[in-house]
Formats: structure tokens, C-alpha cells, sequence
């Protein structure tokens, strides 16, 4: 009887999907309702989690929830600690969810709505949670090593290598782009840039009050905080509004950019905990509840999507980032779908929570499913505007022009109808002077956000209080991911500097800790600075080589996972990580030829340094040469890196199946949990 | 109260309890409550700046997400 109502229940749910995916799939001129793609998203996770996560779970990792974990063997009360099952599951989910699964999918919409779902939904169940569910087992059944370790451990010096460079390369890439965002998203825009600001003494206060008055409380100083930068978004409206005041907070982008970095090198640099550690929590507490709440809004509001399934850029001449839907759509969306960047932290204080082996396919696989239901979230939130609003937002000025109605007119063109009034409307609806050349994703999600929130919440009333409320949301957290990240990086660098010379490698020798600070932020202000100085964006250079770097990650985890399930005898099941793996490897290595060797100066990086020679030279001429050539160079590296990783990890694999490599796990030794018998 | 209602509301408050318990590990309330039981000492002014000045290089080592 349970099984026959199982069976039924199943049934019913792979049938919704289907249906669901159907009209996703085939539906084209009218505009679609969004609650289709939350039932087939819903959907697709119920069943890959019931079905595919358990045939991993038992035909091929054996999880075992008789052998203890680094946790209980190792517990120390600081970062080795058993854990109830949600309570990391929730520090997981929150540790993954950045601004990627928000901006990629965003900027990915200008293809239209479908590409970027059905990767999100496919990439997630068959990728992204694989990836993420088998390297926290693995950590967790080698005393939590990070995926470096395990790279050098079970492939090789050459993969621990490239781990490692590839691991700075993309946090130094990642912090200059969205830093260059953020910059995008508060360029010219007091409101904006009052809020964040303001974010700094409420951050202090923070720190006072979880110092002095109620020392640790940080649930209630978060919610204290909250309330004031509430309170600060709804005052922002009055500095934009006071000509003196507005002139005080408006900056353009080389002022942001350079602001940008100097905190940045004072957040890694300088004790600035009173400052930080609040702003941190603060940033968290919006970010759960702004995922939340949208979640909810999606979900009252039902709203229609306005972009089309496919747009015409399909072919590779999108404004928003240029080259074709293969294998671009695929670069773009990282963390929505896969993202190597996951692999760390699944490898780094997951692990050392985790009470149950068991507890590995929920948290891993569960959390990125999560995580990629953000992404559908911030596809729909894209394609709730008219095309022609989001185009006219995304799209740099050296595509559509500089003065609005030119702006207007080439956008219309492309047959997506926009107006200068329709755009001027809208910006004073937010409370800005301009939405043109807002490139970034940021402000388009925030403005699609706005548009869900003042329908459900509110009404129209408060689209300005939305819109700051999301811009606020997005630059606020990606701050934190910059001085989070610069301290990551410094440490890495320091950590390998110390091999050469000792006192390098001292977290408390100030002169180290200046000059790796120092270098870290340089590295990704260069890519900041050329991003804020490029004339079609800079998002149309960096995203996609960001893209690159953070898949080419994945590649090298899916070549450490690979090699283990051939070394636990797992061979004929290696096609549930080979299958991605070989996805990413064609995906990836195609978007690297491109980007370097492209004919299309839009697209390819050699392209453009060539046609920008060919051009008469301005003072910036040289410097943009350099950039794109630097940029091919970059591309480069990363690839001849990772093939150093696929040629040695089969070698590996196929000396395991002639048999002359010992196929040999280096795991922890098995001891048999306690928790068993304490839990009766 | 029947038996049908108490099962929900106990539902409830487990899941409340849970979504709890995360928030504080989350925002490392529970991990200053380990630090003051390990250190045997009174929630104070002086024990969180001790906890911060602990915790600060483990935190400072996690990455965060893009």
C-alpha cells in the first residue's frame, strides 16, 4: 500500500514536471506566467534529490552511518563540531549563496528566458549538487581536507599545483568584477551611495553594542541593524533629493572604483573587527531575508515573464556580453548551476561539521539545489521587465549610445520597444537620474525586484524604496565578499610565501601582512580599473573570463572526484561526474578559444587588442591594447593549467584500469561512530 | 487541544527551534556559547573580546562565495 502510494505520488511529480518543463520549453508569443518555472524547477529537485542523489548516495559513495566523522573524532568546540543535520545545512547554504546566482542568471537573459533556465534546472541536479554532494564526502572521509589537499593527495603535485593557482586566480578575478558591479550599480547615484555608506557608523554601532552592552548577541545587533539601514534607505530619497547633499554623495566610477579599493586594502590590512565582523552579520541577515522574502513575492505576485523564450541574440551579437549561446549561456551562469568556487567550501568548513556520513547527500546535494533556486529566482526577477527596459539598463554606451533617445532607437530596433520617456519615467519611479548603462546585472535585478515587491508589498508607492532596498541588498554583500576575499587570498599567499621565507608566512608580521594586502588588492583593482575604464562596460570582458576561471575550477574537483570513484572500484558508476566533467571541459575550453582567439573584436580578446591598434590612438589606447592582451594571457594560463590536470588525472585512471596504478583511497581510517549508541 | 493540533504545533515549534538553532550557528552566537563554556567564564565584555580575538583567525580563513 505505502509503495503503490509512493509510486502514485511520484508519478504525480514527474508528470507535473514534465508539463511544467513542456510549457517552459514550447511556449512562444504571449508572455508566460513565472509559477511555471517554480513548479518545474520544484519538480526537478524533488526528483533528482529522491532518485538521483540516492542512487549516488548508495551505488557509488556507500555512505556509511556507522563510521564517524572528522567531527566527532576531531571535535575541538571551535571548527571541528557535531552538528544537527539543518543547522549546517543553513551555515552551508548561507557560506554558497553569493551575488553569482543573482547576477549570472541576469545577465544571461538576454538570450531569453529558456537557455538560462534549463541550464540552471539541468546543471544543478546532474552538476552543481553532484559536485558539491561528492566533494563534501570525500572531505569528510579524509579529516576535512580543502580540495588543494585532496588534489595533490590522490592525482598529484601538478593537481595540487593547479589548484592552488587556480583558486587565487579566481578570487582575484572575482573580487575585480564585482567589485566593478558595485561601482556600476552606485556610479552617479546618491541615494545609492548614501545607503551604503550609512552602513559604515550603523556598523560601528553594531559593534558597540555587541562589545559593550549585550556582548554576543548577534541576532538581536543584526536585527538593530536592519532596522537602521531600513531607516537609512528611506532618508536616502531626502539626500537625493537636496541638490548640496546629492553633490556629496554623487561619484562617478573611477572615484568608486578607487574608494573601493582603498577599502579594500584597509579591510585586510588593518584591525578594523568593530567595522567588519558587525557589517558581515549584517550583510547575512539581509541576505536570508531578502531571498526569502523574494521567494514569498514570487510566489503571492505570480507575475508574467516578459522576455521572450529566445531572444535574437542567440546568435552572438547580445549587448549585454557578446558571443553565442553555446558555449556563453553556459560561462555566464556559474553558480545558479555549477560552480568550482562551491568545491571550497565543501571542502573547507562543511566537513568539519558534519555528525553523519549520511547527512553528506542532504546538505551537499540539498543546499545547492537551494542555491540554484535562487537563480530561477533571479531569471524571473530579469524577465518580469519589458525587454526593452532590461536592454536599455544592461547595455553598455558603446553599443546603443550615449544620449537616451539614440539609446531608445537602437534598442527599438533590435525589436524590443523602448522609449526615453518610458526610461525617464522609470528612473524617477526608483529615484535615479538615469537607468541607461547600468551594466552589471545588479541594478536590472533590482529593478525587476522592485517590480515584484511594489506589486506584492506596497504598491508603486515604494518602487524607489525597493529598488535602493535591492541595490542596497546586492553591494552591500558583495562588500563583504571583497574584504572576505582579500583576507582569503592574502592568507594563501602568505601561507605559500612562508615556504620561501619564514616570516612571510606570519599572520602577525606586519610588513608581510602590508605587502601580500598590498599585492591581493592590485591584482583585482587592475581588473577593476580596466572594467570601470572600458568603453563597453568591462562586464562584457571580465564576467565571462570570471565564468572561465570558477568552471575551470569545477573541472579540476570533477577530476579529484573522478579519480577517487575510480580508486574506490566505482569505474562503471564514474559516468555520474564524468558526464559533467566532459560538459565543462567542452564548455569552458571553447569559451577560452573564443575569448582569445575569436575574429569578433567583441568577443575575442586578440580581436580587439588588433582592431584597437588598427583604430586612430587615443591616451588610453595603449593601456586597452595591454588589457586585452593581459586578458588572453590570463585565459591562457587557466587552460594549459587545467589540461596539466586532465592529461595527469587519466593517467591516473586509465594505469587503474590496465591495473599498473594502485587504486588505493587515502581516506582516514574507519572508526565506528558513538552517536549511535548515545542517540539509542 | 486534540491530537491532530498538537502534532502541528509541536511540528511547528521543532521547526521554529531548528531554523533557530541555525540563525545562532550562523551568526556564531552558539560558537561564543561554546567559547564561554570551554573558557568557564561569565558572558562579559572582556570574554567576547577574547572569543572575537580566538575566532577571528578560523573566520578570516573561510571563503566566501561568489
Amino acid at each position: 500500500m505505502t509503495k503503490s502510494l509512493a509510486i502514485l505520488g511520484w508519478g504525480t511529480v514527474g508528470a507535473l514536471g514534465a508539463v511544467a518543463l513542456a510549457t517552459v520549453a514550447t511556449h512562444r508569443g504571449e508572455p508566460i506566467n513565472a509559477l511555471w518555472l517554480v513548479v518545474a524547477a520544484t519538480c526537478c529537485y524533488a526528483l533528482g534529490y529522491r532518485f538521483y542523489s540516492k542512487f549516488i548516495a548508495t551505488k557509488i559513495l556507500a555512505l556509511d552511518g556507522l563510521r564517524a566523522t572528522p567531527a566527532e573524532r576531531m571535535e575541538n568546540g571551535r571548527d571541528f563540531l557535531v552538528t544537527n543535520k539543518w543547522v549546517v545545512f543553513g551555515h552551508h547554504f548561507a557560506a554558497i549563496a553569493g551575488p553569482g546566482p543573482l547576477v549570472g542568471p541576469v545577465l544571461a537573459a538576454q538570450f531569453g528566458y529558456l537557455p538560462g533556465t534549463m541550464w540552471v534546472l539541468a546543471g544543478a541536479v546532474f552538476a552543481g549538487c553532484v559536485q558539491d554532494f561528492v566533494i563534501l564526502l570525500f572531505s569528510v572521509r579524509r579529516d576535512g581536507k580543502s580540495l588543494t589537499e585532496m588534489a595533490k593527495a590522490e592525482i598529484g603535485r601538478v593537481g595540487g599545483f593547479v589548484a592552488y593557482v587556480a583558486v587565487i586566480a579566481i578570487l582575484i578575478i572575482l573580487l575585480g568584477v564585482v567589485a566593478l558591479i558595485v561601482v556600476n550599480a552606485l556610479k552617479s547615484s546618491p541615494w545609492g551611495a548614501f545607503t551604503i555608506a550609512m552602513t559604515m557608523p550603523i556598523a560601528v554601532l553594531m559593534g558597540v553594542y555587541l562589545r559593550l552592552i549585550r556582548p554576543g548577541k548577534v541576532l538581536e545587533a543584526s536585527a538593530m541593524g536592519f532596522v537602521l539601514v531600513m531607516a537609512a534607505i528611506w532618508g536616502g530619497q531626502y539626500v537625493s533629493q537636496n541638490p548640496a547633499l546629492a553633490q556629496k554623495f554623487t561619484f562617478s566610477a573611477p572615484t568608486l572604483a578607487i574608494l573601493i579599493m582603498v577599502y579594500g586594502f584597509a579591510a585586510s590590512a588593518l584591525p578594523v573587527w568593530l567595522l567588519l565582523a558587525p557589517r558581515d552579520y549584517l550583510s547575512t541577515f539581509v541576505k536570508l531575508g531578502t531571498i526569502s522574502l523574494l521567494a514569498v513575492g514570487i510566489v503571492a505576485l505570480r507575475p508574467a515573464l516578459h522576455m521572450p523564450a529566445l531572444t535574437r541574440f542567440v546568435d552572438g551579437t547580445g549587448p549585454v556580453f557578446a558571443g553565442k549561446i553555446f558555449p556563453f549561456a553556459f560561462i555566464t551562469i556559474a553558480c545558479g548551476a555549477i560552480s568550482g568556487f562551491h568545491a571550497l567550501i565543501a571542502s573547507g568548513t562543511t566537513p568539519k561539521l558534519i555528525a553523519r556520513e549520511t547527512e553528506t547527500r542532504m546538505v551537499g546535494y540539498g543546499a545547492m539545489m537551494a542555491e540554484s533556486a535562487v537563480a530561477i529566482m533571479a531569471i524571473i526577477a530579469a524577465c518580469v521587465m519589458e525587454p526593452g527596459v532590461y536592454f536599455a539598463i544592461n547595455s553598455p554606451a558603446g553599443i546603443v549610445g550615449q544620449a537616451p533617445a539614440t539609446a531608445a532607437a537602437t534598442i527599438s530596433s533590435w525589436g524590443f520597444p523602448v522609449t526615453a520617456a518610458q526610461m525617464q519615467a522609470l528612473a524617477h519611479a526608483v529615484g535615479e537620474q538615469t537607468l541607461y548603462n547600468r551594466t552589471g546585472g545588479a541594478p536590472a535585478f533590482a529593478v525587476g525586484m522592485a517590480h515584484i515587491f511594489s506589486h506584492s508589498l506596497g504598491g508603486e508607492a515604494l518602487m524607489a524604496l525597493w529598488y535602493h532596498f535591492a541595490i542596497m541588498f546586492e553591494a552591500l554583500f558583495i562588500l563583504t565578499i571583497l574584504d572576505a576575499g582579500t583576507r582569503v587570498a592574502r592568507f594563501m599567499v602568505q601561507d605559500a610565501l612562508g615556504h620561501i621565507y619564514k616570516p612571510l608566512g606570519r599572520t602577525s608580521w606586519y610588513p608581510s601582512v602590508l605587502a601580500t594586502s598590498a599585492l591581493i588588492v592590485a591584482a583585482w583593482g587592475y581588473f577593476l580599473w580596466q572594467g570601470v575604464r572600458d568603453p563597453l562596460g568591462g562586464i562584457n570582458s571580465l564576467w565571462p573570463l570570471f565564468g572561465i576561471a570558477n568552471q575551470l575550477l569545477a573541472t579540476v574537483a570533477l577530476c579529484v572526484a573522478t579519480t577517487i570513484i575510480f580508486k574506490m572500484h566505482r569505474g562503471k558508476y564514474t559516468v555520474v561526474t564524468l558526464a559533467p566533467l566532459a560538459w565543462l571541459v567542452a564548455v569552458t575550453f571553447t569559451a577560452s578559444w573564443h575569448k582569445v582567439l575569436d575574429a569578433n573584436p567583441r568577443v575575442g580578446f586578440l580581436a580587439q587588442a588588433q582592431a584597437l591598434a588598427a583604430a586612430p590612438a587615443t591616451s588610453s589606447t595603449a593601456q586597452m591594447i595591454f588589457n586585452n592582451r593581459l586578458d588572453a594571457a590570463v585565459t591562457g594560463v587557466l587552460v594549459v593549467m587545467v589540461t596539466l590536470v586532465l592529461v595527469e588525472s587519466a593517467r591516473q585512471w586509465l594505469g587503474i584500469l590496465r591495473g599498473t596504478n594502485e587504486a588505493q583511497v587515502k581516506e582516514s581510517p574507519f572508526v565506528r561512530t558513538r552517536l549511535v549508541e548515545e542517540r539509542g | 487541544m486534540n491530537r491532530a493540533q498538537k502534532t502541528v504545533c509541536g511540528a511547528v515549534a521543532n521547526l521554529f527551534a531548528i531554523a533557530l538553532a541555525a540563525l545562532r550557528e550562523i551568526f556564531d552566537e552558539a560558537a561564543y556559547a561554546r567559547f564561554l563554556v570551554r573558557a568557564g567564564m561569565p558572558s562579559s565584555s572582556e570574554a567576547y573580546a577574547a572569543f572575537r580575538r580566538e575566532f577571528e583567525e578560523i573566520k578570516a580563513r573561510r571563503p566566501k562565495c561568489c
